[in-house]
């Protein structure tokens, strides 16, 4: 069985700090690592591997620099890594981003299963997988919680939704998008870490993935950005801090007027 | 080609029209009238309760069109994929909006790579640009640290998701009816890949806090998993969802179905009540739409007071307590 993981590089967003001026973040000595939630996604390919021997490819698509998200993924278990790196690939939307990865999977050729985050924490839209899906003409299913059994070319697994848990079987190839219930990712073995030092991580371009030049980076989005603010976040609410039993009888009648004015209670 | 009209993207349960598609006629109509085009409604089921089709309407549709056929009955990628398509091709709507569910979520994405445009997601803010007609879309990105301003300038239709919850449906106005139109599509299109073979319900009281009016999320401040039980008791009596920190989740006291925040959902509540939260970056990310937000904490400089109508300093371990025995007097019918 073969499996390819889509990763990506994000800034490490627990000590964001915004630039008041200009409305955007502050990257210097902010670090740079795989999306937390691609984790869940590779673990999820390590853990068939070792149940069916598959094979696993990890593609990244970014500056030179995700090389190192590559490496880690390599430490994970993956056997395999592609960055795909160009200029012309810079600026890409998810549309853009989508086709990309798309035609390098194409080029990288037979392959049983596509693992996805659920989203990648920077832009945070969970588009992309879908996106690849949708190029590749694949069954898919997002949100997956659990893959429940693989068998005969089939699989079946269990999607959260709002109200529950859908169980799902489709033929392979195929797409999933998987959330963090599915698994507790590993840490990178001693063996995974050599290998991540030695293993080669090939760069592919706009020529080798054969990718039409109007569908990619910037020039193949069909958004664009076109403002960045910093959200006013304060609510300037109030604040009580009773010292007695008494004051806290009185904070507590307080919210509970304000939730009758609400009509909630 | 011209490209004109509003759509947006309903959703149905057993026939049964969902909450997040009034949200969504709000917003739709907002649009329309701005554009000065009519509003539509699409709908994708396997028989749909036309009581409800017709109240539409009155939420503010102008044109409902209606698809129904078995395979429908639930979301399935491929056949919601391939009748949507064919719809637009055959209507060429100039702005379609659906509700970032897990649903539009995982349709949109693959339907604007089909019809070749552009999508933002989750935005909490839609606006139109009246002499070029772009929709002008605002959501949080990077974890709700930045609000970014998104158009699709040049490809039609202009696709969104809506963050659910974030706004309320308009107030129905029964004189306002809508054009129902019943479609059908090509059997070929109805094939799927994927089947449905089983579902299993969330217990009631982790019944999604995406959706519930309440949500009351506790977290590391809980200290042991038997503590975490009076934030189901004060979700019970609130009549809302059980929410949780991901501290919370990891230690086992909660579902990650419950996880509020960057890593898990997204929610509007009408209240949000954080108990024992310290209020990091990501969980903030997770509640800021929300329309009231109160919270107990013991440390007075905990960042969720930054956000909160109303912050009360103090020992949980007294407030939970207390706080529950005042409502179960408030409310001496319910048991919790
Ligand atoms: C990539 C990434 C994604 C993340 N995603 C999420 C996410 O989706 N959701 C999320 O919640 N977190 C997320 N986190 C984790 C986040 O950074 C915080 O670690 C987490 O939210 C903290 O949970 P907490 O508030 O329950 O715990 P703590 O930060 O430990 O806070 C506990 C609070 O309880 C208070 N407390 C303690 N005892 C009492 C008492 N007796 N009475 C009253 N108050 C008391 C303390 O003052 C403190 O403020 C993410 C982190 C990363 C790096
Ligand atoms: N640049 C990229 N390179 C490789 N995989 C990506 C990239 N961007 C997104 N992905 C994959 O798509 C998922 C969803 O990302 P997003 O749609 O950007 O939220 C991620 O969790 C990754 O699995």
């Amino acid at each position: 069985m073969r499996i390819i993981v889509p990763i990506k590089q994000v800034p490490e967003t627990t000590n964001v700090k915004m630039d008041p001026v200009t409305g955007t973040m502050v990257r210097e000595g902010v670090e740079a690592i795989i999306n937390p939630l691609d984790l869940y996604a590779i673990e999820a390919a390590a853990q068939l591997k070792e149940k069916f021997g598959s094979k696993i490819v990890t593609i990244s698509m970014g500056p030179a620099k995700a090389e190192e998200a590559l490496r880690e993924a390599i430490a994970m278990g993956c056997d395999e890594a592609i960055l795909l790196t160009d200029k012309a690939f810079a600026g890409a939307d998810t549309w853009a981003t989508s086709y990309t990865l798309a035609q390098a999977i194409r080029r990288i050729g037979e392959f049983d299963l596509i693992l996805c985050g659920e989203r990648a924490t920077d832009g945070d839209t969970g588009q992309v997988g879908p996106g690849i899906a949708a190029w590749l003409d694949l069954p898919f299913a997002t949100y997956v919680s659990k893959i429940e059994s693989i068998q005969d070319g089939e699989i079946i697994v269990e999607r959260m939704v709002e109200n529950g848990y859908e169980m799902l079987s489709m033929p392979m190839p195929c797409l999933l998008t998987v959330v963090k219930e599915i698994n507790y990712p590993r840490l990178p073995s001693l063996k995974g870490k050599i290998a991540a030092k030695q293993k080669q991580v090939a760069y592919w371009g706009t020529a080798e993935i054969g990718a039409q030049p109007n569908n990619i980076g910037l020039k193949g989005s069909p958004t664009r950005v076109v403002k960045i603010a910093t959200p006013q976040v304060a609510r300037f609410g109030k604040i009580v801090q009773p010292k007695d039993e008494h004051e806290l009888n009185r904070a507590l009648d307080e919210l509970i007027d304000m939730l009758k004015q609400k009509a909630i209670l | 080609m011209e490209y004109k009209g509003v759509w947006i993207l309903g959703e149905q349960d057993e026939g049964r029209i969902k909450l997040v598609t009034l949200e969504l006629l709000k917003r739709g109509r907002a649009l329309a009238d701005k554009r000065n085009v009519p509003l539509t409604a699409i709908l994708l089921g396997e028989k749909i309760d036309a009581e409800s089709l017709k109240k539409l309407g009155h939420y503010g549709a102008d044109q409902v069109i209606v698809v129904e056929h078995p395979v429908l009955r639930y979301y399935l990628p491929e056949p919601y994929l391939n009748v949507c398509k064919v719809l637009i091709e055959k209507h060429h709507p100039e702005i379609m909006i659906a509700s970032a569910t897990t649903t539009g979520r995982s349709l949109m994405p693959a339907l604007a790579v089909k019809c070749a445009t552009g999508l933002t997601a989750d935005c909490t803010e839609l606006d139109i640009e009246e002499e070029t007609g772009n929709l002008i879309q605002t959501r949080p990105a990077i974890g709700g640290n930045i609000l970014a301003t998104i158009k699709t300038p040049v490809h039609r239709p202009q696709m969104a998701t809506v963050r659910p919850h974030s706004n309320k449906p308009l107030e129905p106005d029964p004189q306002r009816q809508a054009q129902i139109i019943y479609e059908k599509v090509d059997e070929n299109l109805l094939g799927s890949r994927v089947k449905r073979i089983g579902f299993k319900a969330n217990p009631a009281e982790t019944a999604s806090i995406q959706e519930a009016d309440v949500v009351v999320a506790g977290g590391k401040g809980f200290k042991k998993a038997e503590n975490f039980k009076m934030v189901h008791q004060l979700a019970n009596l609130l009549n809302g969802a059980v929410g949780a920190s991901r501290d919370a989740v990891d230690l086992g006291w909660a579902p990650y179905a419950a996880q509020v925040g960057l890593s898990g959902k997204t929610v509007s509540p009408k209240f949000y009540l954080a108990i024992g939260i310290s209020g990091s970056v990501q969980h903030l990310a997770g509640i800021k739409t929300a329309e009231m937000i109160a919270a107990i904490n013991n440390d007075p400089e905990a960042q969720i007071f930054q956000v909160t109508d109303f912050g009360i300093v103090a020992d949980l371990f007294e407030v939970a307590p207390l706080l529950i025995e005042k409502l179960r007097n408030h409310l001496p019918d319910k048991e919790a």
